[in-house]
């Protein structure tokens, strides 16, 4: 195609989209006007009815508890294509950084950031857990909470030990913590069906609006989906790891 | 619409820009970060805090560790191939 063809093809492509765009802004509500109904009846049931202060966290484990359910196993099977693409091939093989291996350091890694890491682990740890436990109750939930957990074993590997980062997180272990999660978060929605009659309805106490164990299947369903996604996002990352520092294609030593 | 709202679209709008005028990718990387900060400065005056929390999760750990990982196996791959035929 000569360039002219394509420049005429794109003028009557841009004034199209144009016209269309114009159309649409032009027909939308103003700002911040809401015309949706789901919103306002779910304004209203949030705490009432479900006992939770954080109506998107009560939307995402209870109210819709079955969309989510979807979602996590997309992150479970992206991360399984992860582990397929990045497998070990029939011409690689492990080999450890020499120096990784001499001092169990990962080359780069100054004193200040070694020494900003390992206070980091357990203040992203502590965060992690909280964000994960109080969705119900503040923003947050399993999936935020889940991949700040994560980022605690990261950053023993920013302190310049990516071997002991599989020690404090063992690829097993991450593996075995992913399939959990997204099993219970199944179970969560399987005992509503065996107690309640209804997939993914609350079979949990509700107890006192505000407090810690509360809102009934919201807190475990957030613990299980928290669970899922630092297990997932620690088996892609250490896939990642593991090509760059560790697997070598056959030719280079 | 309050000023730190629009404060928050302009920021998207130019960082948005930065992230694809930025061509070496190691830079492209660190655009895109920062974009994310502002995406979640604008989702949290938006008054979307939940939405803001897994921007930030994302945009600043979850994304660039990846790319950069990628981007660190691609150069070592480069680096092999210019030793092999030089």
């Amino acid at each position: 195609m000569s360039r002219t063809t394509r420049l005429a093809l794109f003028g009557v492509a841009a004034v199209g989209l144009g016209a269309v765009l114009v159309i649409g802004l032009a027909g939308l509500p103003a700002f911040g006007d809401y015309r949706g109904v789901y919103g306002h009846v779910l304004d209203g049931i949030g705490v009432t009815e479900r006992h939770a202060t954080d109506l998107v966290t009560a939307l995402n484990f209870d109210i819709r508890g079955f969309d989510t359910l979807g979602e996590e196993f997309i992150l479970f099977a992206s991360v399984l294509g992860v582990v397929l693409i990045l497998r070990q091939l029939r011409d690689e093989h492990q080999h450890p950084n020499q120096e990784e291996v001499d001092e169990h350091k990962f080359v780069g890694a100054s004193e200040a950031l070694r020494a900003l890491s390992l206070v980091l682990i357990p203040v992203l740890l502590a965060l992690g857990v909280y964000i994960v436990v109080h969705g119900q109750i503040t923003p947050g939930g399993g999936f935020q909470g889940g991949v700040i957990l994560a980022t605690g074993p990261l950053a023993v590997f920013l302190a310049g030990r990516y071997l002991r980062m599989r020690i404090v997180a063992p690829q097993v272990v991450v593996e075995i913590g992913d399939a959990i999660g997204a099993i219970g978060y199944g179970l969560v929605g399987l005992g509503g069906l065996v107690f309640v009659g209804v997939f993914f309805k609350n079979f949990l106490p509700l107890g006192i609006p505000g407090h810690l164990l509360s809102a009934g299947q919201i807190d475990v369903a957030s613990t299980a989906v928290g669970l899922e996604v630092s297990g997932a996002f620690l088996v892609a990352w250490s896939e990642f790891l593991d090509q760059t520092i560790l697997v070598r294609s056959r030719g280079e030593s | 619409m309050t000023v730190l709202q629009i404060a928050a679209l302009a920021a998207v709008a130019l960082l948005g820009g930065g992230v694809v005028a930025a061509s070496d990718p190691l830079r492209q990387t660190l655009m895109l970060s920062i974009y994310g900060l502002a995406l979640t400065m604008m989702f949290f005056v938006f008054q979307a805090p939940d939405v803001a929390l897994s921007e930030i999760v994302v945009s600043t750990v979850g994304l660039p560790v990846m790319i950069l990982l990628a981007l660190r196996k691609v150069r070592q791959q480069e680096r092999e191939r210019r030793e092999e035929d030089p």
